[in-house]
């Protein structure tokens, strides 16, 4: 099936193309980093994890919202998701990659990766969030391109293949759970150190991830003859909606922990986030922008995902609000969470986080390649499907 | 037999192979070889309970045999007499240095710290006061790895490249390190440096320790207790070159005719931020 | 055969790519290195053989043994004299060049090891 990717019109070679030429200049950046260290990037010692960090993390809950369809396709015989599965299954298999990319970047030695696996340590959160998402990642392999083989021969998919899906809807949400783990297990990182670390990433995930389901099959069904279905798709959009308002619930309960207790090792990373800290006369606050940004866009892409007419009667203002959702959660997961976890420091001392221009290319560079595998993987999709519909 | 039959015995076969696997994996995890559990606390030193750190740990003691011949080197450093002789605490971490290697960057995000000082509300964010006395407000606070009895970094680590050595000394494998930074995340001490850069930059080649490797880019470093001197039964750079005004003690923790001992029972100590459950093995005299 | 003239000069041209290093290095053989060894001691750690086949195996488990063990002591023997299990203290007291001795093999056979990357060679 392979073979359907290699043939395309121009757009989908230039999009193609695009996408190829940032991933070029990111290896170019790479390899600077990697001859260098990676005191190429805006990390230090008081800020240890940047950009690539938070983007696995956030990348890994877009990998486990794809469950949000397989778990009702095929617990619940939810006919409607019969089509888009697939693209839940081609989502986590583009995300966990980028996800897998983003360790390694960040790694001081990447060579010594498989260290992981020689010397396996079971106390320690990173092995078991090795084991899980590279679990995760065989499992979308297997049961998506199993069961597109099966359409794509327009026969039922072997049954064999069954108990594979159902192990990887566990999985979907232990890839996240312990994603989390690694944040909310440290002592004394009192922004992290909350039991409702894990819930609202998950909560987020099925926030995220649906979202970008929903744009990609507005897409696909402008640019090609896969149509998703009305019906899946405004099913979809209230998977998002409750699961974004949960998010703002946590991140509401995270507030009212924090300052309703007072307690001031609780309240210093969200100050900072928030509102901005200021010591010794200097006032830090480079990310409030991005949290101001997280709590507007949230709102905005809620009400339109909300509001009958923006939900239903205008494809433009749906798209609108799931891309908004998607970057609104961005904010919060991709930029926030990691970040402001580390400010103050331990020592109560406030270092900012600037990333710099080639760490910045590199993350581009590695987003890009998530999409240009992911593209490839819809293209694959779509054409099957328009081969069997015509 | 019929087949519903067979799927039930499948069923039943896969359920009593995960019932008795599963307990043991949970065995592992938390006796085994893992320090998640601070039952290793417990087997080197029973009273040991982070802050209320009672003498007499012997009488306890007694019973585990472990305890006898199992050492916890810690040290105490007595800021009273770091406040009488300013230059100390510079001495301090010049030994250091000089005998690590330790590189020194100019720019700030590339700083490597092994001891330092800074201010006390920094060290102990704990033991915030309002109106504090002039001498605490004076006082600059060395501050080092821990050594913590449970360390958190340990925990952390995916491939054991920090580990709790059998005497209590939390090492670094650098051979063996990733370079994911998890532990430096883990720590609730600041602890812990990256090499961001090939630390031989930040070092003048002509006046290093030729005896002590430096580290490579890419992996994470920080104080060792000096093990290399400790292994052959000298003091920690440090703790020497404060011999004379014994700003700093070092002993076993677990030997109740220390030295250590005798100066942790005579005189009232703080350790930095015990509510974190790590047991940290440097106590301080304010 | 379809494309014939296209199939077989890409046979060729993949053939002579991955047995590149085989024709290119042909009779190029370097003399047998003759790595410079201590004068006036005969004995090392190991025998000379069991030294040539495994002494990395030999530096990785002392770096074990030390490292994480703990194991600081002088217990190894050489001609009568105590040594610590260490490459830079002891390796290299009596190998003394890093350049005549451990590099003469390592060029020859092609291989970096990355034990200068931190520790010291004395210096030549």
């Amino acid at each position: 099936m392979l073979e359907k990717a290699l043939r395309g019109n121009k757009y989908y070679w230039m999009w193609l193309g695009f996408l190829g030429t940032f991933m070029a200049i990111g290896a170019i950046c790479y390899v600077r980093q990697y001859n260098y260290g990676l005191g190429m990037t805006g990390m230090s010692r008081d800020v240890s994890w940047g950009l690539y960090i938070s983007q696995f993390t956030y990348l890994v809950g877009v990998a486990a919202g794809g469950v949000m369809l397989v778990l009702p396709y095929y617990i619940h015989n939810y006919k409607e998701f019969g089509r888009i599965t697939i693209l839940g299954e081609f989502l986590a298999i583009a995300s966990l990659v980028m996800c897998l990319m983003f360790i390694i970047v960040d790694l001081g030695q990447p060579i010594r990766a498989f260290n992981v696996m020689l010397h396996p340590t079971p106390h320690s959160m990173l092995f078991w969030d090795m084991l899980v998402l590279n679990g995760y990642l065989f499992l979308n392999l297997l049961c998506g391109w199993v069961i597109l083989t099966a359409e794509h021969k327009e026969v039922p998919p072997p049954k064999w293949i069954y108990p594979f899906v159902y192990i990887s809807i566990p999985f979907a949400i232990s890839i996240h759970t312990v994603t989390a783990m690694l944040y909310c297990g440290l002592p004394g990182r009192h922004f992290w150190l909350s039991a409702i670390i894990a819930p609202r990433f998950l909560a987020s995930a099925f926030a995220a991830g649906p979202s970008l389901i929903v744009v990609a099959a507005l897409i696909l069904k402008r640019i090609s003859k896969f149509d998703a279905g009305k019906k899946a798709i405004d099913k979809m959009v209230t998977i998002i909606l409750y699961a974004a308002l949960t998010n703002a619930f946590f991140v509401c309960l995270e507030f009212f922990v924090a300052y309703y207790s007072n307690v001031p090792a609780h309240k210093a990373a969200l100050n900072y986030l928030f509102f901005g800290i200021t010591e010794h006369g200097v006032t830090y606050n480079n990310l409030v922008p991005f949290m101001y940004g997280f709590v507007i866009l949230g709102v905005i892409a809620i009400a339109l995902l909300s509001i009958p007419y923006t939900r239903k009667k205008n494809e433009f203002f749906l798209g609108l609000g799931c891309v908004l959702m998607f970057i609104s959660l961005w904010l919060d997961k991709g930029v926030g969470f990691v970040l402001g976890g580390f400010v103050p420091n331990p020592l109560e001392q406030i270092t900012e986080y600037y990333p710099t221009p080639n760490e910045i290319m590199i993350t581009i560079a590695v987003w890009c390649t998530g999409f240009f595998i992911l593209s490839i993987l819809y293209k694959i999709a779509v054409k099957v499907e328009e081969d069997i519909h015509g | 037999m019929d087949k519903k039959r067979r799927d039930f015995l499948k069923i039943a076969g896969i359920s009593t192979l995960a019932g008795l696997g599963g307990p043991a994996v949970v065995d592992r995890l938390v006796n085994g070889t893992s320090p998640v559990g601070a039952n290793a606390a417990r087997e080197y030193d029973p009273d040991a309970q982070g802050e209320t750190h009672k003498a007499g740990a012997g009488e306890h003691g007694e019973a585990a045999e472990g305890a006898k011949t199992r050492k916890r080197w810690g040290i105490v450093i007595d800021l009273r007499k770091f406040r009488e002789d300013p230059e100390l605490a510079e001495k301090a971490i010049k030994v250091c240095n000089y005998n690590h290697n330790v590189p020194h960057f100019t720019n700030k995000r590339h700083e490597v710290k092994w001891i330092w000082l800074t201010e006390f509300e920094n060290a102990f964010p704990e033991h915030s006061q309002y109106h504090k006395d002039t001498k605490t407000l004076e006082t600059e606070v060395l501050v080092l790895c821990n050594h913590c009895d449970s360390p958190p970094c340990v925990r952390a680590c995916p491939t054991k490249a920090t580990f709790k050595s059998p005497d209590g000394i939390v090492g670094m494998d650098y051979h063996r390190c990733i370079g994911c930074r998890f532990c430096m995340a883990a720590c609730p001490y600041g602890s812990r440096s990256f090499n961001w850069r090939d630390p031989r930059a930040g070092l003048d080649m002509k006046k290093i320790n030729r005896k002590f490797p430096t580290r490579m880019r890419g992996v994470v470093e920080k104080c060792n207790m000096c093990v290399e001197r400790v292994g052959i039964g000298l003091q920690p750079a440090c703790v020497e070159v404060c011999s004379e005004s014994k700003a700093m003690i070092f002993g076993d923790l677990n030997d109740p005719n220390s030295e250590i001992r005798q100066v942790l029972k005579n005189n009232f100590t703080i350790q930095r931020k015990p509510s974190m459950g790590t047991h940290p093995s440097v106590f301080y005299i304010v | 055969m379809y494309d014939s003239d296209k199939i077989i000069p890409g046979l060729i041209i993949f053939v002579l790519f991955i047995t590149f290093p085989v024709w290119y290095n042909h009779g190029d053989a370097s003399a047998e290195p003759k790595p410079e060894l201590p004068k006036g001691v005969k004995e090392c750690v190991l025998p000379v053989a069991d030294m040539r086949a495994e002494h990395m195996q030999l530096l990785n488990k002392w770096r074990d043994e030390v490292l994480r063990d703990g194991d600081w002591a002088f217990d190894v023997k050489v001609a009568g004299k105590k040594y610590q299990k260490s490459l830079m203290n002891t390796c290299m007291e009596c190998h003394k060049s890093r350049k005549k001795f451990c590099e003469k093999c390592h060029k020859y056979a092609s291989v970096t090891p990355y034990c200068w990357d931190c520790h010291f060679a004395p210096v030549e």
